[in-house]
């Protein structure tokens, strides 16, 4: 009836649930450090949740990281911090109000020049300690990483294994002088932190820590891919970069194409010739693809295409986050066809349905979507595993001898299930024809209307027919009887979860998350719930709450009320609660 | 060995009478058939144009695409599968126009798809605009002040980008266009043949007339390995027109440069989902 994905609910109280903030310019080193920390939480077995929020720039205006981390599962940020590395003044200014009742602030007093006399703020000089330790300035970022491990009381050895593998190109004394400077860092924060005051729960097993962009590109191995090609843009990239760095271990071309329109045209022609292929972009790019993405279901050649959302019109808000493209990618594309779009809201969440995306588009030869956005690709959640075992691989291609034994091939046969046989060129004496004009049975052009009918039929209506069969519905998350239900997709996952554990305490409330979003599954259960329920608001990180327009599209129910956030930054918990107690108290 | 009629699709072209397709066409299956190349073992990619229909009338493999867009598909199937002769196919306002990005792209990485590009100088599908070919001055319905742009020259474009295999072709000397399109086949890299071409219905300057006056087979002694020579040959454009291998160089492909498919094409190699768990089950080992 729903879709239960693993929750990994622990009914505990948390013992622990800190934030830690890491502010400045580009350039300053922000993101090591909070990779450095996230890896150190992750491996000592702790829950993490991350997030980047950083200009398009690679030097200088203000960036930062924020990890969150905690003995029971977590999902999404929260707005007070309990330590913020500040490494510029900006950093203090913009985000010293964030600080919980016991938050600290570290600074490094030289560096900033100047000295803040506050009771929550720690002078710990990064640069100086780096120089006499270390014998460079340049670890005064490590300093800073021993401190905050310092004032949390945290094992700094697991901090020297995380240290070791992202310096492991790098000579035995830099590694020494770096494992020197952090201890010097720790031992300071120690002694002169008097009133920090955190409390850390032991060491539990370790767990992996993963983003949404090298799930997406993991998910992609997993199903087999042989061939990416893409054209790099904000925040899609990741996705490229990851496969290539794999391209080597797994056999997998990955092309840098000179626009996304070859992106797209390549990818086909690969998927074509046998192999599964791929492309990834963001809004503006994915723009340029759209002949393609009709190129792709005319001639029905399957395709998995990621696209990660950014605010736009144009040129937008390149590094930042959005999820206005929901309509864009079900719509783009001239003319009427079948497609799927899947939203994951978690990197686990991604690997899974990238493989299914593939899986599906092979099967039903459509392009499939995967939809994320920047603060999904950018944000990182921790896991115990991955079940390989859940992972699905079926090769619907004609090869070789099933090729060969058929007497007659028509790339384009009209069937039953509107799927028609998709041989390998070259594997047999058949040839495989294929247009983007409306064609016949065996790929030739045509231009009479009863052809044209029978290919609507085969290619959309049949298709889409089987291929509803296969969607999943919403997952279903707090009361089972819920009087408030609150309703998103994608990346809002983990906030909405977040909410719902909080307001749960006190209310009937429960989420329904969209990850499988078009098209919807014959399964309404969702649907009657909502019905039933006596206020439904529906999540949106965009201006006009395009899922609720789908929703009323295709269902008629029109939601109570819709929460949107699009000044390009992502919801946070305590804000999205704020905005969800605003229509709750007019119950 | 396949006959001639191996090549028929028993479709009817859509061409006009006349048309320098027809040439282009003949002299095509012959070229597959002299080489003994059957039609599953060869893949066309083409465009939009009265020239993307090609392979509806020559029986292959076959991805008729978008307009200006065959390069880019024509690569992918090449990278998936080096072992297939690829083809790509579209006239001058396909290749040349709406593509023209793709071709100085696919120069550079030199992958080893072969582009015949049918050059009427006119766009006949859309009914006799200008094309990036057509020279200036020409008056068309949709330019009415003669065509204002420059004659695009796709010789020293192509030599300008070091493309590995640059010639032009005349549809009105059937024997020459047949032997370079044999040299294009068996040369390693990117090939480019400009074929000339009549358009007997729009383009009432360069007619079989004109062209019949003014191309002349390059000389035997020329040496197409001389890019400035090359370079000096592409220029001539006028009272005389050369055809021939204007120039050649031997750097490798790409998929020659490309590991992964250094010993097997990439359709060749086996997907098994168990090994790729095995390999993932160590991927994953980063994450920790």
């Amino acid at each position: 009836m729903f879709l239960f994905y693993r929750l990994y609910n622990e009914k505990k109280e948390a013992y622990l649930d800190y934030s830690i903030k890491i502010g400045g310019e580009a350039g300053q080193g922000i993101q090591t450090i909070g990779d450095t920390l996230s890896k150190v939480f992750s491996r000592s077995g702790y829950h993490v949740f991350t997030h980047q929020d950083y200009e398009s720039r690679v030097r200088g205006g203000h960036n930062f990281y924020q990890i969150r981390f905690s003995d029971t599962p977590i999902t999404a940020s929260r707005t007070k911090i309990d330590i913020i590395v500040v490494l510029d003044k900006e950093s203090i200014a913009l985000h010293e109000g964030e600080l919980s009742e016991k938050g600290m602030i570290i600074y490094d007093s030289a560096s900033l020049k100047e000295k803040y006399e506050r009771p929550n703020f720690l002078d710990v000089p990064f640069a100086g300690i780096a120089l006499d330790v270390g014998g460079d300035r340049i670890m005064a970022n490590t300093v800073a990483t021993g401190a905050v491990l310092g004032m949390l009381g945290i094992n700094i050895d697991i901090f020297n294994e995380v240290m070791k593998k992202t310096l492991s190109k790098k000579s035995e004394e830099i590694i020494k002088a770096n494992e020197k400077a952090a201890l010097a860092g720790r031992d300071y924060a120690k002694t002169n932190c008097i009133s920090c005051d955190f409390s850390i729960a032991p060491p539990a097993l370790k767990k992996m820590l993963i983003g949404v962009n090298e799930a997406v590109g993991l998910g992609a191995i997993a199903s087999g891919l042989k061939f990416y090609s893409a054209y790099p843009m904000t925040p899609s990239t990741g996705i490229m970069t990851y496969i290539a760095g794999k391209a080597k271990e797994y056999n997998i071309i990955v092309e840098q194409a000179e626009d996304e329109i070859s992106a797209i045209n390549m990818a086909l022609g690969a998927s074509f010739a046998g192999v599964r292929a791929m492309t990834g972009s963001s809004g503006g790019g994915f723009a340029l693809m759209v002949e393609g993405l009709s190129l792709a279901a005319m001639t029905e050649t399957p395709i998995v295409i990621a696209l990660a959302q950014r605010p736009a019109p144009a040129t937008g808000l390149p590094t930042r986050t959005e999820q206005a493209d929901l309509l864009f990618a079900l719509y783009s594309g001239h003319g009427e066809f079948p497609r799927v779009i899947f939203a994951p809201g978690t990197p686990e969440q991604a690997f899974y349905l990238t493989n299914r995306a593939f899986e599906i588009s092979q099967k039903y030869q459509i392009p499939v979507f995967i939809l994320t956005d920047q603060y999904l690709s950018d944000a990182q959640w921790t896991y115990p595993d991955l079940d390989l075992d859940s992972l699905i691989y079926n090769d619907y291609r004609l090869r070789g001898n099933a090729f060969a034994a058929l007497p007659e091939y028509k790339r384009h046969a009209i069937t039953e299930s509107g799927v028609s046989p998709l041989g390998v060129p070259g594997e047999a004496k058949h040839v495989i024809v294929t247009d983007s004009d409306e064609h016949d049975e065996e790929g030739h052009l045509i231009e009479d209307g009863e052809t044209r009918i029978q290919m609507v039929i085969k290619r959309l209506f049949q298709k889409l027919l089987y291929i509803r069969g296969e969607m999943m519905p919403p997952c279903l998350y707090g009361s089972e009887n819920p009087e408030i239900i609150i309703t998103g997709w994608g990346s809002t996952y983990g906030v909405m979860k977040d909410a719902v554990d909080i307001l749960q305490k006190d209310k009937r409330i429960a989420m329904l998350h969209f990850s499988e979003v078009y098209p919807f599954s014959n399964e309404e259960a969702w649907l009657e719930l909502m019905r039933k329920a006596r206020l439904s608001i529906c999540v949106e990180n965009n201006a006009t709450g395009q899922f609720a327009s789908l929703v009323r599209l295709e269902t008629g129910y029109v939601f109570d009320a819709i929460v949107n956030r699009y000044d390009g930054r992502p919801f946070l918990t305590e804000e999205l609660i704020g905005e969800l107690n605003a229509h709750i108290g007019r119950l | 060995m396949p006959t001639l009629d191996d090549y028929n699709t028993g479709r009817t072209p859509a061409w006009c009478p006349g048309c320098g397709n027809f040439a282009i066409l003949k002299v095509f299956k012959e070229v597959y058939l002299e080489l003994d190349i059957e039609p599953h073992q060869f893949v066309i990619v083409s465009g939009i144009g009265q020239a993307g229909k090609f392979p509806h009338y020559l029986k292959c493999n076959t991805f008729n695409g978008l307009h200006g867009r065959a390069l880019p598909v024509a690569t992918g199937v090449k990278l998936a599968n080096h072992e297939m002769l690829v083809v790509a196919e579209g006239g001058d306002g396909d290749c040349y126009g709406e593509g023209g990005n793709h071709l100085m792209h696919a120069i550079r990485r030199n992958i080893g798809v072969k582009l015949f590009v049918h050059d009427n100088q006119i766009y006949g599908l859309t009914k006799g605009q200008a094309s990036p070919t057509s020279m200036e001055g020409m008056v068309t319905k949709n330019q009415p002040f003669g065509v204002l742009s420059e004659q695009l020259n796709p010789m020293t474009l192509a030599i300008a980008l070091d493309c590995s295999f640059v010639a032009r072709g005349y549809a009105g000397n059937q024997e020459h266009l047949k032997g370079l399109i044999k040299e294009a086949i068996a040369h390693r890299g990117f090939s480019l043949i400009d074929i000339l071409q009549p358009c007997v219905t729009f383009n009432k300057v360069n007619t079989y007339q004109w062209y019949q006056q003014r191309v002349y087979p390059l000389e035997t002694a020329y040496d197409p390995e001389d890019r400035v020579e090359a370079f000096r040959k592409a220029l001539e454009w006028g009272d005389r027109i050369p055809i021939g291998i204007i120039y050649r160089n031997n750097r490798p492909s790409m998929e020659e440069r490309v590991p992964v498919i250094k010993d097997l094409p990439l359709v060749k190699q086996p997907v098994i989902p168990e090994e790729i768990k095995k390999a993932l089950e160590g991927t994953l080992k980063e994450y920790y």
